[in-house]
């Protein structure tokens, strides 16, 4: 159990791959995209986490010094999210892009390997 | 490659990765059970040296300031780069279109029929958001919240501008020059502040300024001009993602 977190994250990657591989649809493709980087995220908070007393590193309400879980970790993390969301917004604008040059958004059709 | 070629190789080496990765995170300390020294030290002396509460805030903008920099111009330069993608293919667009079938559509699918009732909630909403965004930018150093969560939430007054009023208002409610300053001022006020430590002959970043009382709203030195910085190219560049996105739509759709 006490490995369980880390293995979700690992689950969480293999399974946006998947979603990467199979895909149709570049869209999906992106979306498949922020499950595997979602895991970071899993894998990185669940590093730093720390059993109870410990709690969130922001000390206004308990005594500086008190048992809290990593921030470097935490800092990590929420820089990768907003930037992780404006570079979805490049994927789509791109996407846009594509179906207006080529017409086509299935990946197995822009295929630079057609079969 | 066909299709059928990927699935089997996924088939076969996808539980593969998931074995190796299964097997490389159980070589980590056991989950809670982590002692970083960088984070244990950070979290005893962050409070003393820097005077801010929230010692997330203080790695990001203060001790790894350098890094949220870097991260900070990907930002920059993907909402640049979606700006640059999105308006060449508007030009394309309105070049391939009679200038009076634009007119003719003018109103846009992103017009919803918002009751009145849904609009004047949702006037006093915007207020709110917008006060609660200022809140959560300025106050981060003190508690939960900093330049880039406030920045999004900022952000969010202006997606219920869009959702309530429609585009007609949303576009005049966002105009595009105006967030490109607003951006362009966030990113570059950040390396101004880091410029401030080097005209004081120390390091880029470093916080120069006086730190105050501890719990004051105005202290922490430059991690309070950071956060100001952040939330403004945070909020401009999400809105200006969000005025280019809405714009294609608005003329496109209703001529298929």
């Amino acid at each position: 159990m006490t490995y369980l977190p880390y293995c979700i994250a690992a689950w969480l990657f293999v399974v946006g791959l998947y979603g990467i591989v199979t895909s149709r649809h570049f869209v999906h493709l992106i979306i498949c995209l922020s499950v595997v980087q979602s895991s970071t995220y899993l894998l990185l908070l669940s590093i730093g986490f720390r059993s109870l007393p410990a709690q969130a590193p922001i000390f206004s309400d308990v005594p500086p010094g008190s048992p809290a879980v990593d921030p470097i970790v935490h800092a990590l993390t929420l820089t990768d999210i907003v930037v992780g969301a404006t570079v979805t917004a490049l994927l789509l604008a791109l996407t846009l892009n594509i179906k207006r040059k080529r017409g086509s958004v299935d990946p197995a059709v822009l295929s630079p390997f057609p079969e | 490659m066909s299709a059928t070629a990927r699935h089997v190789l996924f088939a076969v080496f996808g539980p593969v990765l998931l074995g190796f990765l299964c097997w490389g995170v159980c070589g980590l300390s056991p989950f809670g059970q982590f002692h970083g020294a960088y984070g244990e030290l950070l979290n005893h002396v962050a409070v003393q040296e820097r005077h801010v509460l929230n010692v997330v805030t203080s790695v990001i903008f203060d001790y790894r300031g350098f890094d949220t920099l870097g991260e900070e111009f990907i930002l920059f330069a993907s909402v640049t780069g979606v700006v640059l993608l999105m308006r060449h293919e508007q030009s394309e667009q309105e070049d391939a279109c009679e200038p009076h079938s634009i007119q003719q559509h003018d109103t846009g699918v992103l017009d919803p029929a918002a009751s009145d009732l849904t609009r004047l909630f949702t006037l006093g909403f915007i207020g709110a958001v917008l006060m609660f965004g200022c809140y959560i930018v300025l106050t981060g150093h003190l508690s939960v919240g900093g330049g880039f969560q406030g920045g999004v939430i900022l952000f969010g007054a202006w997606v219920l501008v869009l959702l309530a009023y429609g585009s007609g208002v949303f576009h005049r409610c966002a105009n595009p020059s105006a967030l490109e300053w607003a951006e362009a001022l966030g990113g570059g006020g950040y390396v101004v502040v880091g410029c401030v430590g080097l005209l004081t002959g120390q390091e880029f970043l470093t916080n120069v300024l006086p730190l105050g009382h501890t719990g004051q709203l105005l202290s922490s030195g430059t991690i309070l001009l950071i956060n100001c910085a952040v939330g403004t190219e945070v909020a401009a560049g999400f809105v200006l993602l969000l005025v280019e996105f809405s714009r294609p739509l608005q003329k496109e759709s209703p001529g298929q």
